[in-house]
């Protein structure tokens, strides 16, 4: 029995000879909120794609809880409460926000292959939909096509539409990324206010988000797990100074 | 505050799939050929079959963004199924479009299994072949479909032993418009239900789907099953009102002018592909009166005139204009 929400056992992915994943190992406790940090190309979104099947990996396996789900297609990761969200806005541009998440919601409940009822007789799904809007201060801009929303707020719906999937495990790929600082700020009280059912693991930038919003951090340089620990531990841990706190520091100062 | 300005969800939702004033306006116009135009009820029969194959192609390329050059493959085995039963000995038109339906159902859910795993440019060279070996096969089995003769000896019975099919056209088209009228209720209640929105998801986006736990395949080879047997049904319409199957109706022609009159008239809109049926076939036989030998050119011309000025198609037009007039819908 493992206490583990989320892990990954001995992963290794390569593209001819650029190798993206070796040996990661990772283990992610129930309700523990992750960092992933490290320096671009390091492997960070990759990994994501292989925990969430998007990418096979050449080796290694990936288990959600006890179960190992390292064959299983996306989708049906995804109904067993592993869910991801995208750094680019990847949304439905001429669906209006609250269909976005309606569908999201209908897709859980097993409901969007009726075709012979409308979508009033689903007031439920609506409902639900509307409360997880509401809960992100979306409810205003529901009925407004996504594509018209201020980019905040697609960030915003992008968390929206992977709650409505009733996440066990949620990893999320720079939520804040083009994100003002100030709306990022937001979107971070946003993300730490989520149910601590819920396994958060998130890749950022923004050292100071990280130290303030995660409860350990993991740093992955060249496709490795170069080491993991708390914010404290990392911050002051030699070889993550060298490889990357050191480049990120120096850029805060230019900043 | 916000609240009294915003409507609420459900409110919202409802106010989508209300009827609008212009679609009963449009669904009266259609009964106009009978009291204005009876020497053109011949030409609305072939509208009304257009316009039904045009919807099921929306289904498909509007709702869900497949796109097909080889649609005719259904609408053509619809119409030699409905052909051949009646050659057989069964002229009863509904059954007919049953038997049709069947057919072209049957094929559009074997070819699913291929379509679903295609996107883009992939999809236009497998429908198209499809298409074509679909043609070519039917013109190298002349011991069944007649080949390049065509089907010889169909005859369609009385609609319930009442309605016989007179030279005038008025019980084919009555019998075409009531056929797409049922099926265009089908497909409305279809487009403004679950399903409906998930294929709207998968036309705006087929990769982000799976991550929002969405079986994307399963759904598409349900829609394109069902386009399938609506082009079927059209296909038996117009074999059992014109008793006649030739080769050109699996023809790449008829594939690539649905295309062009969904286009026409607005994909993703239901009343696209109606209203660009009958613009386009309205004006092929007004140009080809005039000119009967260089219509095309015509229809190049107003494609490429209507696609410039009006990207979304004539009724993404009229929508825009409605809304610049303030014109309640």
């Amino acid at each position: 029995m493992s206490e583990n929400a989320l892990a990954a056992r001995g992963v290794n992915k390569s593209f001819g000879s650029l190798v993206v994943a070796a040996d990661v190992e990772i283990n992610l406790p129930q309700g523990v909120r992750y960092a992933l940090i490290g320096p671009n190309g390091a492997g960070k979104t990759t990994l994501i794609n292989l925990m969430t099947g998007m990418l096979r990996p050449d080796a290694g396996h990936i288990f959600l809880g006890d179960e190992d789900i390292t064959a299983l297609p996306p989708e049906q990761r995804v109904w067993r409460g592993l869910v991801r969200t995208f750094q680019i806005n990847s949304l439905f541009p001429h669906l209006t926000a609250l269909e976005s998440v309606t569908l999201a919601v209908c897709e859980r409940r097993r409901v969007a292959r009726t075709w012979w009822r409308p979508l009033t007789a689903y007031r439920s799904e609506v409902d639900e939909a509307y409360e997880i809007l509401s809960s992100l201060m979306l409810a205003p801009v529901s009925h407004r096509l996504t594509r018209e929303l201020a980019y905040g707020q697609q960030r915003l719906l992008e968390i929206a539409l992977a709650l409505a999937t009733r996440p066990k495990v949620l990893l999320l790929d720079e939520p804040a990324a083009g994100v003002p600082r100030e709306e990022s700020q937001e979107l971070f009280t946003a993300i730490a206010g989520l149910s601590r059912d819920i396994t958060v693991l998130f890749i950022e930038h923004d050292m100071e988000l990280v130290f303030r919003f995660a409860s350990r951090v993991i740093v992955m340089v060249g496709g490795r797990v170069l080491v993991e620990g708390t914010p404290q531990e990392i911050a002051s841990d030699p070889q993550v100074r060298a490889v990357y706190l050191g480049k990120a520091t120096g850029k805060a100062d230019h900043g | 505050m916000t609240a009294a300005t915003v409507a609420g969800p459900h409110q919202y939702m409802a106010e989508q799939m209300r009827w609008r004033w212009s679609e009963i306006a449009f669904w009266l116009a259609t009964l106009l050929p009978f009291l204005v135009a009876p020497s053109y009820l011949v030409l609305a029969n072939q509208v009304a079959i257009t316009a039904l194959f045009a919807l099921s192609l929306d289904l498909i390329l509007g709702f869900s963004g497949i796109v097909s050059l080889g649609h005719a493959a259904y609408f053509g085995v619809g119409a030699y199924a409905a052909g051949l039963a009646s050659k057989w000995g069964w002229g009863e038109p509904l059954s007919g479009l049953l038997i049709a339906a069947l057919a072209a159902g049957l094929l559009g859910y074997v070819t699913s299994f291929v379509i679903a795993r295609f996107r883009h440019l992939a999809l236009i060279m497998i429908t198209l072949g499809l298409g074509l070996l679909l043609q070519e096969a039917a013109n190298s089995a002349s011991w069944l479909t007649g080949g390049f003769d065509g089907l010889q000896g169909i005859h369609t019975w009385s609609i319930f032993g009442e309605f016989h099919f007179d030279l005038y056209g008025y019980t084919a088209y009555g019998y075409s418009l009531s056929a797409l009228f049922l099926i265009f209720l089908i497909a409305r209640r279809l487009i403004y239900s679950p399903f409906g929105l998930a294929l709207r998801g998968i036309r705006e986006n087929g990769q982000r789907m799976p991550a929002i736990g969405a079986a994307t395949r399963e759904h598409i080879r349900t829609i394109y099953t069902i386009a399938a047997i609506i082009a079927g049904v059209a296909g038996a319409l117009l074999a059992e009102t014109t008793e006649t199957v030739s080769l050109e109706v699996l023809g790449f022609q008829r594939s690539a002018d649905v295309l062009v009159m969904l286009i026409l008239g607005g994909t993703g809109r239901l009343y696209g592909g109606l209203i660009g049926a009958a613009v386009y076939m309205v004006a092929r036989d007004q140009f080809s009166g005039l000119n009967p030998q260089y219509w095309y050119f015509w229809i190049g011309l107003l494609l490429i005139a209507v696609v410039m000025i009006l990207p979304n198609g004539i009724l993404g037009g009229l929508s825009l204009l409605a809304r610049r007039l303030k014109v309640p819908s």
